[in-house]
């Protein structure tokens, strides 16, 4: 597309920073009037949960990630796009995935961000596996939702 | 080609990566995964779940009857869990 935004993706094992991330894309244009920001969290399942290991597929994490971002802003008019997913042993509490989107107005950034997390969910190369607390228990992979499956649909049979 | 392997069909495989000659007749995805399986018993272990296994030739997503062609990495791994 001739006109896309300036698409940041980055996988990383570092943790990021919301608020600076935000203020990037704020910073892009005057034209920025929406802002929104996913961020996905690592959580303890009621203190069952020690920590996640992410596992990733570098090169195509990356590429795929970025066509996922390129599809959101072939659909909305958006003025800038960050995605930052994290890699490695994650701990409760600890950042996992970060959406940024800035448009003009709301609904593009809202769709723009929701619709970047249903399909990174289900097509970019990451996997988590359950670390449990107390360690009798093995390590798990945790199995893919299938209403995450069905949850994409919804981006197609919209327009 | 060099295959590579992710979550648990990379620890039921029991290497990372490797590279294999594919034998004549072994032409798009799915034959692969066919001929894999003949290859010993975690193969067959790892990839007895058709549905289970997710193929990206050369770092893209692709269905099982999709021609190998020139492909120079072919990845399998289960269902995606991030985000």
């Amino acid at each position: 597309m001739a006109d896309r935004p300036p698409i940041d993706v980055r996988v990383q094992a570092a943790d990021f920073d919301v608020a600076a991330e935000s203020e990037r894309l704020a910073r892009l244009s005057r034209n920025v009037g929406a802002i929104v920001t996913f961020t996905g969290l690592c959580r303890d399942e009621d203190g069952k949960l020690a920590a996640l290991e992410l596992e990733h597929y570098p090169g195509m994490a990356e590429a795929e990630i970025a066509r996922i971002a390129g599809e959101a802003a072939d659909r909305w008019p958006l003025l800038g796009l960050t995605v930052i997913h994290r890699y490695g042993r994650i701990h409760p509490g600890e950042n996992i995935v970060l959406v940024v989107a800035a448009s003009s107005h709301r609904e593009a950034a809202f769709a723009a961000a929701d619709f970047l997390m249903d399909f990174l969910k289900t097509r970019a190369p990451f996997w988590k596996k359950e670390h449990v607390a107390g360690a009798e228990a093995p390590s798990e992979w945790v199995s893919a939702k299938e209403n995450d499956d069905q949850t994409v649909k919804r981006w197609s049979s919209s327009d | 080609m060099k295959l590579v392997y992710f979550a648990w069909v990379r620890e039921r495989i029991g290497v990372p990566e490797e590279d294999v000659a594919l034998p004549e007749g072994v032409a798009t995805v799915g034959a692969l995964l066919d001929w894999l399986r003949t290859r010993g018993e975690q193969y067959e272990y790892a990839l007895a779940e058709p549905s289970l296994i997710r193929v990206a030739v050369d770092h893209v997503h692709v269905a099982s009857d999709t021609p190998l062609g020139e492909a120079r990495e072919v990845a399998l791994f289960p269902p995606m869990t991030g985000g």
